[in-house]
């Protein structure tokens, strides 16, 4: 037992340390790829407007996928374990619906009267995007009335996720004039994050990160059944509504900063599992790790595949988080042993 | 074949035009109830001064003002098919795109589809439409033509030499997605004698890495209402000139539909885009 112990933590340092490793390489990577390519960094000590390019645009949008794939890594973690289902997402409370409806009507309202204009612009569309990401993590546990029973979560979070998600493709099919602009939001994009951005993700990221890690005996408790977890005396109920305040935070942050990016959040906490068994308060860690790596790695082939034009990265980190799941499943599957 | 053969047999006076989904389709006489599901061909009717011809429009139909008066059908993806069917109308015109139309001929509905998604298909259109109005093409369509051609060519003209000479790039909608060359946007700004930082090879609409934008350096940055952007909001774009010297025309909602629209007020948009033009180059 406790020789398979020390191999299982051996693996998850392992795994960790090469995805820092990866974070490093793709770092590089990710500074050099955009739309003009290496020249930009040769030219970055001669011209000043290739050192904005880099310091200001490919920097800040490499590490802001990062922290927004770290966020979602760690969401989905911290999901998977509070709902004990490996189904659950990072969205499944209802917040990437919130999202939507918020830049929606934001985006349909703006224009239209100089008062709307005036307000709006000063929150902006990600502040519309995390106000109504937060407002819709707030209905669920209002319908729901609280966190004590897991099924009635899951179902108010689908369900505010069907109406909000009506309501804004209702708002999207009445001023179709913002589609494109909406599909872009719904499929995810970097292009907006500034060094602003990535501090804001950063702050929210080392904190959930922290709060999610100190109640990871809670996730584990939980694992083994709600009684039992009872009757180790956790104390369930403060304990699983941070737990819920931590999932809608880190959500909500990467959501208003990145739009709606698929799969990140369900994949991380997958991929990680397929490589090592262990605690939660490591599975966190690593998911973080294993999330932030995806959507970089996603990030920088959405910029170069086609450039100048960009793909929407969304399309990518499913494509990848997807293709690499199924080939471990496949490859796991094949060697006679479960995921 | 028999049939091919009867259609070339019908009588002289029948109409007949093939549409953009190249489909034939002929009329007994000219549609006088005409329900139309997009703004652009809305428009073109009422430039052939066939307005009262049109019974109902889709909801984004709002041009000229007599239209919106009109009974409201839905829109082009999600017409109100019941509605139409009780409008009694003998032509519905709808985009290529909608899946309508296939509903509406399969209740004895004739539709002519047509997507205008540049210059030439303005033209193209009007000229369809003056056949199926049998308006003689020397009075209407091709009249109509020379009309908006003269007046893109004139706003063209109005402008100053230091107006002309500006590189310019046009924002459809935040992503960033931009206007390229190919784009209806991008032939009128070709007409004004501007060069748009998005070549053609891009596609008419190309969603951009915004870091192109600040290496192309436009002077005068373009943007429909739409796109919700203070151009700064972009990361690292406070250096492009444009955003420097506060170069920036944000059109209002109105001004959009009429520069984003392949319709008959193409010359409309060309002064709405010289205007902008002349006022920044100062």
């Amino acid at each position: 037992m406790s020789l398979q112990q020390t191999s299982q933590h051996r693996r998850a340092v392992v795994l960790g340390s090469a995805l820092l490793l990866a974070t490093a390489l793709l770092l590089l990577l990710g500074v050099s790829v955009g739309s003009t390519g290496f020249e930009s960094v040769r030219n970055m000590l001669r011209d000043p407007q290739a050192l904005q390019i880099v310091w200001e645009i490919r920097l800040p949008r490499t590490a802001g996928a990062w922290l927004a794939g770290a966020l979602l890594g760690l969401a989905g973690a911290v999901a998977q374990g509070l709902f004990r289902n490996p189904l659950a997402d990072p969205y499944l409370l209802g917040s990437a619906s919130g999202a939507s409806l918020g830049v929606a009507a934001a985006m349909a309202l703006f224009g239209v009267s100089p008062l709307a204009t005036h307000w709006l612009a000063r929150i902006g569309l990600t502040g519309a995007a995390f106000i109504g990401a937060v407002l819709a993590v707030l209905l669920t546990l209002v319908l729901a009335k609280g966190v004590q029973h897991t099924l009635r979560l899951l179902l108010a979070g689908v369900i505010v996720g069907v109406v909000l998600g009506a309501l804004s493709s209702l708002i999207l099919l009445l001023t179709p004039d913002i589609m494109q602009a909406m599909q872009s939001f719904m499929l995810g994009s970097t292009a907006f994050v500034g060094w602003t951005a990535c501090a804001v993700m950063g702050v929210v990221f080392a904190a959930s990160l922290v709060a999610a890690w100190m109640m990871s005996h809670v996730l584990d408790g939980l694992a083994l059944g709600e009684s039992t977890a009872q009757s180790l005396g956790l104390r369930l109920p403060q304990m699983r509504a941070a737990l819920v305040v931590v999932l809608a935070l880190a959500t909500g942050t990467a959501v208003a900063q990145t739009g709606l990016i698929a799969f990140v959040g369900l994949a991380a906490p997958h991929l990680v599992r397929s490589v090592v068994k262990t605690t939660h308060g490591r599975l966190i860690v690593l998911s973080s790790l294993m999330g932030a790596v995806l959507l970089m790695a996603a990030d920088i082939l959405a910029r170069w595949l086609m450039a100048p034009q960009e793909l929407p990265v969304g399309v990518l980190t499913a494509v990848l988080g997807g293709g690499y799941l199924l080939w471990l499943m496949h490859r796991s599957s094949s060697r006679g042993g479960g995921m | 074949m028999l049939l091919l053969g009867l259609a070339v047999l019908a009588p002289a006076q029948a109409l007949q035009v093939v549409d953009d989904r190249n489909v034939t389709v002929t009329f007994a006489q000219s549609p006088q109830r005409i329900v139309s599901l997009l703004p652009s061909l809305t428009e073109s009717v009422c430039a052939l001064e066939q307005c009262q011809r049109i019974v109902g429009v889709d909801r984004y139909s709002n041009y000229p003002a007599s239209v919106r008066r009109l009974p409201v059908m839905g829109g082009g993806l999600d017409p109100n098919i019941e509605g139409i069917v009780a409008l009694k109308p003998d032509m519905v015109l709808i985009s290529v795109s909608s899946r309508a139309s296939q509903r509406l001929e399969s209740l004895g509905i004739k539709v002519v589809a047509l997507e205008p998604k540049s210059h030439a298909d303005v033209r193209r259109v009007l000229s369809v439409l003056g056949v199926l109005l049998e308006i003689p093409p020397q009075a209407g369509a091709e009249r109509l033509w020379r009309v908006i051609d003269t007046s893109v060519s004139a706003a063209a003209q109005s402008m100053s030499p230091k107006a002309r000479n500006t590189r310019v790039y046009f924002e459809v909608s935040r992503g960033p997605y931009a206007a390229g060359e190919s784009s209806f946007i991008g032939e009128t700004l070709s007409r004004l004698g501007v060069e748009n930082v998005v070549p053609a090879a891009l596609g008419p609409f190309p969603k951009l890495n915004p870091e192109f934008v600040v290496r192309a350096n436009p002077d005068v940055i373009m943007a429909g209402n739409r796109s919700m952007q203070a151009m700064a909001a972009y990361p690292g774009w406070a250096s492009i000139k444009a955003v420097r010297e506060q170069r920036i025309c944000v059109f209002g909602v109105d001004e959009s539909d009429v520069v984003v629209r392949p319709g008959p007020r193409m010359a409309e948009a060309a002064r709405i885009m010289a205007r902008c033009l002349e006022d920044k180059a100062r």
